[in-house]
């Protein structure tokens, strides 16, 4: 399947910093491409160059096979994207400013689309208030409106959760995998948390200083021998030495009177949830702890190999 | 996009300020003259004894010449307002990147928003020329012109002065274009609209000064300035009309409104958006 976006060894050079270095990867139909790294990481400006928006000091962009520069921005209607915040002119209303764009999509946007954009994002009944009294949340979606509203094949959306309260980063999820799995859309998303891409991603790429660390489906990245589990039970001082001399000790990270944590792959897992039962344990709760988390961490904090 | 360009101009509140003020002097000026007119010709005329000027002198031609002389000093400040505002206010406001996200050239961009000031530099003129003129005739009637300069004075017969204000209006399009065009090429270097109206100010007034000053040092540089051209309007009033001086500093001004938005295109085309 050919690629929709490709980003062939882009760099970007600031005065003093490379802030993005040789980052090549691509982005197939129906992929919700999560990209990964902390604040400052270079996410923002690969997207950026991505949109031409900002030029790269190096390397290439290619969007459905043909080279993207300043001559063919038509490209550019195959893509919707929302950059860091939705702004938009808080002096019109939300229906003046998705008309607004809309025309400057390039393609002719019936007002029955505009409707059913709106419908879509959850902001039907709000587009004739003026975008000055819209929340955050209502402004993301807005913005999503836009960068949907000409039925381009893949949105770019760069940190679409920012700023958004726990209701509206949930509504925001629900909303990008809706737009994925009903409207059929291929996303790129970015994030500097890893938990809001693992819940949408199908594939996703780590980048740390600029530079890929990794990249691959969320499966791939997930590494089962480095699950690690948390155990409580009821108060118990003999668990220590016991499992210290059981099998289970080359698992264990840490174990205390009341909670142990062991690195193991799941299916192990009820092998030794029997083992504590035997001991006369009382088991409260078992809990497997975000692996991948740990892998980023691990990625974006440590001297680093190119994975 | 032009025409959403407009629309964008004319729902901002601010864009009818500078409507405002210049009704607001206008009118300030038609009532002191309405008032106090008489001793303002006297003081006038104070050179011009010797000659028996007779009818009616303080009319609405006049009135409007010296309602002209004084606001086009002022609307320079006005026409950067909103073209200063064009890129560097859609920068400020964040709508930049997702304007450039759309399939647009950036040369389209700025000719368009170019185009946007234009129109509205020449709502400006058209709303001065009516609330100037046609205001002012109504007030004061009409008479032939007194054109007083500083070594003579120029007496334009009342059939003969319309045309001339519709020439001088043209003209003055043609300068507030070029300070349109100033102000886009600064509004493409800068992430809030401050900047770029305040630069238009602040290279108007000092070229201004080097254009009026009569020190020796800065007539070679002159004939350069744009703002030495801005005020070929006058020629119109003049006796006969200085048809030649006219055309080069209308050319001049063209090549600078060229040279502007030229540059404009060059630079934003280059230019990393990172607001």
């Amino acid at each position: 399947m050919k690629p929709i976006i490709e980003a062939r060894n882009l760099t970007k050079r600031f005065t003093n910093i490379n802030a993005v270095e040789d980052l090549s990867f691509c982005i197939r139909p129906g992929d919700v491409y999560g990209f990964l790294g902390e604040n400052g990481a270079g996410k923002s400006t690969t997207m950026r160059m991505l949109l031409g928006l900002i030029h790269p000091t190096s390397g290439s962009v290619y969007i459905n096979d043909t080279l993207f520069n300043n001559n063919n921005r038509q490209l550019l209607t195959h893509i919707g994207a929302i950059i860091e915040r939705p702004d938009l002119y808080l002096y019109l209303s939300g229906w003046d400013n998705l008309r607004f764009f809309a025309n400057l999509s390039g393609k002719h946007i019936p007002g029955k689309r505009l409707t059913e954009v709106l419908d879509i994002v959850g902001l039907t009944g709000r587009e004739k208030d003026k975008v000055k009294a819209y929340s955050q949340g209502m402004k993301q979606r807005l913005g999503i409106a836009i960068a949907m509203v000409h039925d381009p094949s893949l949105l770019i959306l760069d940190e679409p959760t920012n700023g958004l309260d726990p209701q509206g980063i949930a509504e925001m999820r629900q909303l990008i995998i809706s737009l994925s799995k009903d409207h059929g859309k291929t996303i790129l998303i970015s994030s500097h948390l890893l938990y809001e891409i693992e819940q949408v991603a199908t594939r996703m790429l780590i980048i740390h200083k600029g530079k890929k660390m990794a990249e691959g489906t969320v499966a791939e990245l997930l590494d089962p021998s480095r699950t690690i589990t948390e155990i409580a039970y009821a108060e118990a001082d003999r668990i220590v030495p016991a499992i210290q001399q059981s099998a289970w000790a080359g698992y264990v990270q840490s174990v205390t009177a009341s909670k142990l944590l062991v690195k193991m792959r799941p299916t192990d897992i009820p092998g030794l949830n029997r083992w504590l039962v035997e001991q006369d344990i009382q088991v409260y709760q078992i809990e497997s702890k975000h692996s991948l988390e740990d892998y980023f961490l691990s990625l974006t904090t440590a001297p680093h190999v190119q994975a | 996009m032009f025409r959403l360009e407009l629309y964008k101009i004319f729902r901002r509140p601010r864009t009818y300020i500078s409507f405002g003020i210049i009704l607001a002097i206008a009118l300030l000026i038609q009532v002191a003259m309405l008032f106090d007119g008489q001793t303002f010709l006297g003081f006038m005329l104070q050179g011009v004894e010797q000659f028996d000027i007779q009818g009616n002198v303080l009319n609405g031609y006049l009135i409007t010449y010296i309602i002209l002389q004084t606001l086009l000093i002022h609307i320079p400040l006005l026409v950067a307002l909103v073209a200063g505002d064009a890129i560097a206010g859609e920068a400020n406001m964040g709508t930049l990147r997702l304007l450039l996200t759309k399939p647009i050239s950036r040369p389209r961009i700025i000719l368009v928003k170019f185009a946007a000031s234009v129109f509205y530099s020449l709502c400006l003129i058209i709303w001065l020329a009516i609330v100037g003129l046609t205001i002012s005739l109504m007030l004061f009637g009409k008479g032939d012109m007194i054109n007083l300069k500083s070594d003579a004075f120029v007496m334009i017969l009342k059939d003969d002065v319309m045309w001339r204000y519709t020439a001088a209006f043209g003209f003055a399009a043609l300068a507030m274009t070029t300070v349109a065009a100033l102000s886009i090429l600064l509004s493409v270097f800068a992430d809030n609209s401050i900047g770029p109206i305040m630069g238009t100010m602040g290279i108007i007034v000092v070229l201004t000064i080097f254009s009026t000053l009569g020190l020796p040092i800065f007539d070679n540089i002159k004939p350069y300035l744009f703002t030495t051209h801005m005020i070929g309007w006058k020629g119109f009033f003049d006796d006969p009309v200085p048809y030649t001086a006219i055309g080069r500093s209308a050319g001049i001004l063209a090549g600078y409104i060229v040279l502007f938005i030229g540059s404009a295109i060059y630079f934003f085309s280059k230019k990393d958006i990172q607001s």
